[in-house]
């Protein structure tokens, strides 16, 4: 079977398995879990720009994707005057003694050769500078978090549509990615994937400690949307007449009653999954425009160079290619993808929860994602996205019903059943694992592997 | 009959073959050296006959027994002792621990052994316990010989032990490769310093290619004028 | 004498809020990390799946130690999960090597590179936490029972007239014994005896290691034996210390792997001096040192604010920059274990 064959077959696949969710559970479920798997396949390809076309391990997944996220707030909501008002000016110096004490580190750690001197110069450096940032940030933000905690407490955003979030996310995710890139890259793969975890945790621990700048666990919800609000549909003459078209057959067997409670709730319904289509056609015109663009790279001169690298790097750079530039091209441009990403999906939940950044959800997940897709394999990778967060969802739901079915023998208040159908749910777990043992072991180069083209 | 003989070997590592046919042999309390030009497969003949890598044709006896087949570690089992060329030390661990897991697979009493090492390398006693990652590259020389000897073996193969010392230190490890022959081991090594090592040969192998070139004792070798156009540097 | 009341009361304080709970969760931390640093530098691979590990040891602890209460058995003073514990190594262990039997033994025969074997700790991991989830459930479960306190605040001021208290918990104490004895054990088994001595030299050199006879899966087996082991009593420490809940042991994980490569990856005595360092740092950098302060200081000057380093919060966030800080400017770690 072709590789096209094989794909194709796949995705039909996977279209089944939506069509049967919508079918069997609702159609708003089905297009919420395509909405999710959307969001995930852009989240996966950026993983898979940086693992397939360098080899780089990422697992601070968590971390940009929220920067993401977090600019999806900055950008769209409304400045708070007062607050910045109170806290603007000791921000400003506090931003100042912050990028000098930096700006002096870096240029003490080149310019002075290494030795005692350099260590108790740069010691004093970093602790006299980083005391005088704090002498201005402490009160700055105690000033801000003190405007009106309950509802802000913040600094606020720019008041932009949300939809520019997308793209100034990645720009931000970009940003970190290249700090992080430029320390980070030289160390060892394994090495890499514990170094960035922990920036992620750092990144996130940031988020939900200054609440200043993100309100931290107070959270920020209510945020702007790209596409119709469903009670706004729900009372909109046009919106009304077309749920009436839509279910003529069936509302004109009922009598005049009937029709008037089966319309309302036809019309709730419907409401709920037009704003889901909605997002649905935005979320792919960007998953088409990225997978275009990587698709494009991938088979470019820059692409064959990637993934030379990446195939024999000691050999790529006895040729002059400059290996740590290009990985570091790489990984700013996967990092930017998953920021895109993260603001798609903070818009798409409308609000801005930290704590909701779970490694096992974001980081562990995606990698099973790409790893079971296809790593190399930009169609994999979607298609593994698709196929995993089906799984994933579906596992609690059908792991219920598996295990009520199994102990359907047993009496309704037996202790073991109830702690059987209690967490069920948490098989899925288990069985995200041994997909992944069993896709690494029998089929490592994933379900759809990486074409090898022959010149 | 030779108490080692790797009989017309063929083989590499993969793809191409390193070796063309090529016979090396020794006996007890004696040196074989086998020198030759880079990529002739000197090392990869010894290799082959430690079992590191698999032959096409040809076969390895040691003490009369067919050992083509064993494993590395099963041929180490048998009595034979290798020094590799690089790593050949455990560098966190002191000199005597390095000699102790040198005497690894020995179930008796070893503490005479390490005397005898003690005696053949007496710098190592002075620094037994220091870690052998901190003594200078000769000093990790003998660790290394003296790691192999512990185990008693009765055949000895070094991979360019005088690679990268100063030329006092060669003479110094030469010397005590000959003490090593007095006590009935058999002794097989590669050299690329060759003129050194043929001098202390009883028999000295020059490959050239993967196949026997020439063949001879050492002395004959230094004196052939072909070898000596060749190798040594007229 | 006032000067001298208000400086022991100062050091009380120090000890009872930084010293005694540091030198607690560093003793976790180090006998955590010591199961990650012997993988690490024996199988060569970072195992993610060491924390959901440290939760299946516990796990299998709490059960046997609820099954001991229910028939009544206590340990006296001491919690009864100590006695539950030899059950729970043993299920660990066994647990361990079908792991690496199943998983991990493929990829070492085909030598494939570390990177595989961490993502194949990851598929693990998810394994485990799942089990973990679906046998004990999510939530928080207590399973200490004993004497709670060696040393209660309110007989340290009866008994030294001071104003401020210092606690210690049993399980503080327990942990800190326990750890320097694992510690002593595991030292003396790696140093003196034959099968010690030939593991530290397959993690130095593996190729030289089997060129002098050591058997590569006898290795492997006490490894897993080893890491086993301290996983159960580090988890099971923790849980009497602070509480069983499956998803700390996760989140534990990324603070034991900063103290196993600051201290040098491979190390043992790195783990362990990895561990406390990470743990006094986190206490000391975030606690807030007002009243410290307010008992040196003479009296009537006050500090405005709380006086923390960093804030509560952070935690977490304090051993991933020492982590990440440690791999950016000295990867070896401190005491320079095996190059990057």
């Amino acid at each position: 079977m072709s590789s096209n064959q094989k794909t194709t077959l796949w995705f039909g696949l996977v279209a089944m398995l939506l069509i049967t969710i919508g079918f069997t559970q609702s159609w708003s479920v089905s297009l919420g879990i395509m909405n999710l798997c959307l969001i995930s396949a852009i989240m996966a390809l950026g993983v898979n720009i940086q693992w397939g076309y360098a080899g780089l391990i990422n697992v601070g997944v968590m971390g940009f994707s929220a920067l993401g996220g977090m600019t999806a707030v900055l950008v769209s909501q409304q400045p708070v005057a007062e607050a910045w008002q109170a806290g603007w000016g000791k921000l400003l110096l506090a931003a100042l003694f912050f990028a000098a004490t930096v700006t002096l580190s870096v240029l003490c750690y080149r310019k002075i050769v290494a030795g005692k001197q350099r260590n108790i110069m740069m010691t004093a450096i970093i602790i006299i500078g980083l005391s005088l940032t704090r002498y201005f940030l402490d009160p700055a933000t105690t000033a801000i978090e003190s405007v009106d905690p309950a509802s802000t407490g913040y600094l606020g955003g720019m008041n932009l549509p949300i939809i520019t979030s997308w793209i100034i996310g990645g720009f931000v995710a970009a940003g970190v990615a290249w700090l992080v890139g430029k320390v980070a890259l030289g160390l060892r793969a394994d090495y890499l994937a514990i170094a960035t975890l922990g920036i992620s945790e750092i990144i996130l621990a940031v988020m939900k400690n200054e609440d200043w700048l993100t309100r931290g666990v107070k959270n920020v919800t209510g945020l702007p949307r790209p596409v119709p609000y469903e009670i706004d549909l729900q009372s909109s003459d046009w919106f009304i007449q077309l749920i009436q078209w839509w279910h003529s057959g069936f509302l004109n067997s009922l009598n005049t009653l009937d029709k008037q409670v089966a319309l309302k709730q036809f019309v709730i319904e419907g409401s709920s999954i037009l704003v889901k289509l909605c997002y649905a056609g935005l979320f792919t015109t960007v998953l088409i425009i990225i997978l275009i663009l990587s698709v494009k790279a991938l088979n470019s001169p820059w692409g064959r160079m990637m993934r030379a690298i990446r195939d024999n790097e000691i050999a790529a750079g006895a040729m002059g290619k400059d290996v740590t530039a290009r990985h570091l091209q790489v990984f700013v441009l996967g990092s930017a993808v998953i920021g895109i990403a993260g603001a798609m999906l903070i818009t798409l939940d409308g609000q801005f929860t930290p704590t909701s950044f779970r490694p096992i959800r974001y980081t562990f997940l995606i990698w099973v994602m790409v790893i079971v897709g296809g790593s190399g394999n930009n169609m994999g990778t979607v298609l593994g996205s698709f196929l995993i967060w089906i799984a994933w969802i579906e596992a609690e739901p059908v792991g219920v019903w598996l295990m009520q079915i199994s102990t359907s023998g047993m009496a309704d208040s037996n202790m073991l059943k109830l702690h059987l159908v209690e967490n069920a749910q948490h098989m899925r777990l288990f069985f995200m694992g041994f997909v992944l043992l069993l896709v690494m072991r029998f089929s490592p180069g994933g379900i759809l592997p990486e074409v090898i083209r022959k010149r | 009959m030779s108490f080692l003989i790797g009989d017309n070997m063929v083989g590499g590592y993969g793809g191409a073959d390193i070796l063309k046919g090529c016979t090396i042999a020794v006996d007890k309390s004696e040196i074989a050296v086998i020198v030759g030009p880079n990529g002739a497969g000197k090392s990869t003949a010894m290799k082959a006959m430690l079992g590191m890598l698999k032959l096409k044709s040809g076969a390895v006896r040691f003490n009369g027994k067919d050992i083509t087949q064993m494993t590395t570690q099963a041929r180490i089992a048998e009595g034979i002792a290798f020094v590799p060329q690089t790593n050949n030390v455990f560098v966190s661990m002191s000199v005597r621990e390095n000699l102790e897991m040198g005497a690894f697979l020995r179930n008796d009493d070893f503490s005479d052994t390490i005397d005898q090492i003690f005696e053949l390398f007496p710098i190592l006693a002075k620094k037994q316990s220091q870690l052998a990652g901190e003594l200078s590259g000769g000093q990790r020389q003998q660790v290394a010989v003296g790691r192999a000897l512990m185990s008693q073996p009765s055949l000895l193969m070094l991979d360019e032990p005088t690679a990268g010392v100063s030329p006092i230190v060669m003479d110094e490890l030469f010397e005590r490769i000959l003490e090593v022959r007095k006590t009935g081991v058999a002794i097989l090594m590669v050299e690329q310093n060759a003129r050194q090592a043929l001098n202390i040969a009883d028999k000295g192998y020059v490959l050239v290619i993967g196949e026997n070139r020439h063949t001879d004792t050492g002395k004959a070798l230094l004196g052939n004028p072909e070898v000596r156009r060749s190798f040594l540097g007229g | 004498m006032d000067v001298l009341i208000d400086l022991a009361n100062a050091i009380v304080l120090l000890l009872n809020f930084v010293l005694v709970p540091g030198l607690a969760y560093g003793s976790q931390l180090a006998l955590g990390a010591l199961g990650i640093t012997l993988v690490f530098g024996i199988l060569r691979f970072a195992n993610f799946a060491h924390g959901d590990t440290m939760a299946f040891g516990t796990m299998i602890t709490i059960l046997m130690t609820w099954w001991l209460q229910s028939k009544g058995v206590s340990f006296g003073p001491l919690p009864t999960a100590l006695l539950a514990l030899p059950v729970g190594i043993l299920v660990t262990v066994l647990m361990l090597v079908f792991t690496d039997r199943m998983v991990y033994r493929h990829y070492r025969h085909k030598k494939a590179v570390p990177v595989i074997l961490m993502i194949a700790s990851m598929g693990v991991m998810f394994m485990m936490n799942g089990i973990i989830r679906f046998v004990i459930g999510p939530n928080d479960q207590r399973f200490s029972d004993g004497e709670r306190f060696i040393m209660r605040a309110r007989d340290f001021k009866d008994w030294t007239g001071l104003s401020e208290g210092l606690t210690i918990k049993t399980s503080q104490g327990l942990t800190i014994v326990i750890a320097i004895a694992l510690v002593a054990a595991l030292f003396w088994f790696l140093q003196k005896t034959r099968t010690g001595k030939a593991m530290r030299a397959y993690s130095d050199n593996e190729d030289l290691a089997l060129l002098s006879g050591v058997n590569p899966e006898r290795v492997v087996l006490i490894t897993w034996i080893l890491a086993g082991t301290l996983a159960t009593i580090a988890g099971t420490l923790y849980g009497l210390d602070k509480s069983f809940k499956p998803f700390t042991y996760l989140s534990m994980l990324l603070p034991m792997f900063a103290a196993a490569i600051v201290g040098g990856v491979g190390n043992p005595i790195g783990a362990i001096v990895g561990g406390y360092i990470i743990a006094f740092s986190e206490v000391t950098i975030t606690y807030a040192y007002k009243k410290v302060f307010i008992y040196l200081l003479p009296s009537g000057i006050e500090p405005d604010g709380l006086l923390q380093l960093l804030s509560t919060d952070y935690k977490f966030a304090v051993s991933f920059i020492i982590l990440v800080l440690v791999l950016l400017v000295k990867p070896t770690g401190i005491l320079k274990g095996k190059v990057i």
